[in-house]
């Protein structure tokens, strides 16, 4: 499905990332792998595509609120492989607390990550993608982006922040072929929800409709819809990968 | 490499190449609008081979600034 693409995807190494980088890899493209800090998991990773996939694979530290680093992952992309065909903005980082407990640098960490992050990939790789006229992004939100959640007003914003983002750049991008959506993850088996107590994951599980967690390959699945051909006409749009979930 | 530019700016514009000079400024022209300077900023690193930093986007106001920028890069130019 993915024969000949070139995909980025950062916050590769683990969970949903990492899902979309071996489910792209299958399908056939070339993954450039972007991870914040764990230089040798990174080189793990990128070993690990290529001998499961035959594919060809790169691995990049990336701090995606450095527009200095952003700016040379895309310069080296098109250096080693001369073109972008898909983008999943996947890094993010989510910092729990009450409204009257949160205080101005989580709120800048997160929105630094969260928002700016996704503003400079978006930037880098689209002119990238513009060079042959077509591509894809995949912007990663959030159900609490959708529907908010207590205890993450800052997280929530700044998934909201990704989805109006993801909105307005599909409507800039349609011009030059370029998509741009957005998938909203619900309760997803991750290291972000492996550290919640408990009587807390239980609550959460309850208030999904399917009866299950999700998987970092369901919300891969719907990546691969956004970036391969069977979503040539659809841009601008929010996908929920949520299972049903009430919150 | 200053006819190469000129050549990618006409192109890029729409416009005759005769009216690509150091004086041109973006927005002057209807042509060159920020919907053409996207694409006119695409069009020159895809042909240079380069990736500006997005100070460099917004700063690139005429054609003698493009040009500097594009030196910026390595591209040389004739004296």
């Amino acid at each position: 499905m993915l024969e000949g693409k070139v995909a980025v995807v950062t916050g590769a190494t683990r969970g949903i990332g990492w899902a979309a980088a071996k489910i792209f890899a299958e399908q056939g493209a070339t993954v450039v792998l972007a991870g914040r800090s764990n230089a040798e998991l990174l080189e793990q990773r990128v070993s690990e595509l290529m001998e499961s996939y035959g594919c060809r694979a790169d691995g990049m530290l990336l701090d995606v609120s450095d527009p200095e680093q952003v700016r040379d992952l895309y310069s080296v992309v098109y250096k080693r492989h001369r073109r972008l065909d898909i983008l999943v903005n996947n890094a993010g980082i989510l910092e729990e607390g009450l409204l009257g407990m949160t205080n101005t640098e989580t709120f800048k960490r997160t929105f630094d990550i969260n928002v700016l992050g996704v503003l400079l990939n978006m930037q880098y790789g689209s002119r990238l993608m513009s060079r042959n006229k077509a591509g894809s992004i995949i912007n990663v939100a959030s159900i609490i982006g959708r529907f908010g959640n207590a205890g993450t007003v800052v997280y929530g914003g700044s998934k909201a922040a990704v989805i109006g983002m993801t909105l307005s750049a599909a409507k800039e991008l349609a011009g030059v072929n370029i998509r741009v959506n957005a998938v909203a993850p619900g309760f997803i088996d991750t290291d972000m929800v492996r550290k919640l107590p408990p009587e807390k994951y239980q609550e959460k599980i309850e208030g999904i409709k399917m009866g299950r967690i999700g998987q970092p390959k369901d919300v891969a699945g719907a990546l691969l819809f956004f970036a391969s051909e069977l979503s040539s006409y659809v841009t601008g749009q929010v996908l929920g990968v949520d299972g049903g979930m009430l919150i | 490499m200053n006819e190469k530019l000129k050549q990618i700016f006409a192109s890029s514009l729409g416009i005759d190449e005769s009216l690509v000079h150091d004086g041109l400024k973006y927005a002057e022209i209807p042509q060159w609008d920020s919907v053409a300077h996207m694409g006119l900023v695409s069009n020159i690193e895809n042909e240079f081979e380069i990736m500006m930093d997005t100070d460099d986007v917004i700063g690139m106001s005429s054609f003698a600034v493009a040009r500097e920028i594009v030196g910026k890069y390595g591209v040389k130019f004739d004296a």
